[in-house]
């Protein structure tokens, strides 16, 4: 199945739920509204003509100036078909919370965990919401957002270390 | 192997021995063990919270995070060529792979296509990184496991490589060596002939590490049967690599979407059955062979030609015009200060490093910097499998599980 034929065959499938299908360099990337999101992902994964059964990433991206705010990236790879898929959706900011895929893809678990530790996107039903990278105790926030500086708030700063010429 | 999840068990009373109604019941508790972050099996700086009930182990819990340097938030701020050193630093022990998974990312986002010669210099570089991937793997993982003398054959051999490295680029371990759009520079004559030698030395060395471990009762014992994951399993998990591939599935990006100077060499991708540890073991063994393999083809085939593409805006002019042409000079310094000028797009590129699919997300919105670039790690990826693989087995098998997966906690932390 070409990439012209997969897109439109999701067209035909999800004539509400789809936003969008861009075709570039070679990657379809499809975008979904967020309520449809776990429903298109179910047949990407169930139906055999897309078997879509291997995860590959999650991953998010932060638009500060636009009204949902969030993007959430999943990437998936049909091991049988040797195709590839882009799904995203959009959050917006006062509510950035979508359905977690750690039903249908195991590995999403430990990927959707990263996404919410680095840009605090929460997912539904996810099993285990913790951070992953940052420190559990971690207060400042989510690095990845653009509205987090590079050099970090303060908190490294605040870090005692014992007084070696005290002695 | 079934595994009840059970918080406390008791024992019941044996009615074959009624005098032992007498004593009073047994209560077993389950124990929490922190594994790490101190641990000189854990390879750097993971940490696994393991809940054992005797011996085995009934649930662990992976804390990353200890050598996370915010790698994808500092790509945000440079431009493209200037993050090829930070790809260096992910998974330090095979550097030149993160470089090449890198610069492909880029030259797809760019469209640019790499000459002839520089594909086959970049898959001869790629498959000796594999080699010392596999090589560093299988010494730390027969040490892991209680078998020393492997580690110093292995590190011996590595080390004849790295020097080799170290001729090639001035590095052994953060090399740098890939270019958007080509390689930094040619492989001299010496350092062919160096290769050649090392092609006809190294393959008996292969089947010595092999006799040293199947003769080996403990390795065997330790790996056969240890760690199993089921083919369904490792594909929902989004397992890559060997750790893939011992569980039987065909997945090999080198194949799956050819790149490079693959396509025109013959090799085949090992697969295991069992989806134990000692396939993971095999495999990478088997895959040290057709490296060696790969190396002698592409050396055969490779033609004299340029080693850089020739896009002015965006790849780096030869370093011996910087320093005698004026033109050339401001044009290395404008590609390193203000970067070259992306399309607007994303991109996903993923490469078959040694551990397993390496993968770039890159998103553009125009300008010389990436508005934001993901690392999809193997590493990472694997720990997300950790729990579930280890589940019912001892707690010495978690060293061996996590050493299967060939973790690099650089990688894993990001």
């Amino acid at each position: 199945m070409s990439l012209q034929q997969l897109a439109s065959q999701l067209q035909d499938t999800f004539p509400v739920g789809l936003v969008k299908a861009v075709e570039w360099r070679g990657d379809l990337a499809v975008t979904v509204t967020r309520d449809r999101l776990h429903e298109v992902a179910q047949f990407l994964h169930d139906d055999p003509a897309m078997d879509f059964d291997y995860i590959v990433h999650v991953s998010s991206v932060d638009w500060p100036d636009d009204e949902e705010r969030f993007e959430v990236v999943y990437e998936f790879y049909s091991i049988k078909k040797r195709q590839r898929i882009r799904l995203k959706t959009r959050v917006p900011e006062s509510d950035c919370i979508v359905d977690s895929l750690t039903d249908l893809w195991k590995g999403a678990d430990f990927m959707e965990r990263e996404v919410y530790d680095m840009m605090g996107i929460r997912f539904r039903h996810h099993p285990d919401l913790r951070r992953i990278l940052m420190p559990d105790d971690y207060t400042e926030g989510y690095p990845l957002r653009k509205d987090f500086p590079l050099r970090g708030k303060g908190w490294r700063d605040t870090f005692e270390f014992l007084d070696e010429t005290a002695r | 192997m079934a595994f009840e999840d059970q918080r406390t068990t008791v024992y019941k009373v044996d009615p074959a021995h009624p005098e032992s109604e007498t004593l009073p019941t047994l209560r077993t508790e389950e124990l929490l063990l922190n594994m790490g972050p101190q641990h000189p099996a854990t390879h750097g700086v993971l940490k696994v919270i393991l809940e054992l009930e005797g011996e085995r182990l009934v649930k662990s819990t992976p804390v990353l995070g200890f050598l996370h340097r915010g790698v994808e938030k500092l790509a945000e701020d440079g431009t493209y060529h200037q993050f090829i050193p930070h790809t260096d630093r992910l998974d330090y022990v095979c550097a030149m792979y993160n470089n090449f998974a890198y610069c492909r990312a880029v030259e797809k986002l760019m469209n640019i296509t790499v000459p002839d010669r520089a594909e086959y210099l970049r898959t001869i570089v790629a498959e000796v990184q594999r080699i010392i991937g596999h090589q560093f793997w299988l010494g730390t993982q027969a040490l892991d496991i209680g078998a020393m003398t492997v580690f110093f054959y292995c590190f011996r051999d590595r080390e004849i490589l790295l020097d080799w490295f170290d001729e090639l680029c001035g590095a052994r371990l953060t090399t740098s060596w890939y270019r958007i759009g080509g390689v930094e520079r040619d492989l001299t004559s010496s350092l062919l002939d160096k290769l050649k030698q090392f092609l006809d030395y190294f393959p008996p060395k292969i089947d010595e590490y092999v006799i040293f471990l199947e003769t080996n009762r403990i390795w065997v014992a330790r790996t056969k049967g240890v760690a199993v994951i089921s083919a369904e399993d490792a594909v929902s998990f989004g397992l890559s690599g060997p750790t893939l591939r011992a569980s039987g599935v065909d997945y090999d990006l080198r194949k799956a979407e050819p790149y490079s100077a693959y396509p025109k060499c013959e090799f085949s991708v090992p697969l295991g059955k069992n989806g134990d540890t000692y396939d993971r073991y095999w495999i990478r063994v088997q895959e040290l062979y057709e490296s060696v393999k790969i190396i002698r083809q592409c050396l055969e085939q490779m033609q004299d030609g340029p080693i850089m593409a020739d896009v002015p805006s965006v790849t780096l002019p030869p370093k011996q015009r910087v320093f005698t042409n004026l033109e050339s000079m401001i044009q290395q310094f404008k590609l390193f200060s203000q970067g070259f000028d992306a399309p607007a797009g994303e991109i996903y590129c993923g490469t078959e490093a040694h551990k397993g699919e390496l993968g770039f997300y890159i998103v553009s919105t125009g300008g010389g910097k990436p508005y934001r670039l993901k690392i999809r790690a193997p590493s990472f990826i694997h720990m997300g499998a950790f729990d579930h693989m280890s589940r019912g087995y001892m707690i010495a098998d978690a060293i061996t599980l996590f050493g299967s997966y060939d973790i690099v906690m650089g990688e894993c932390d990001r």
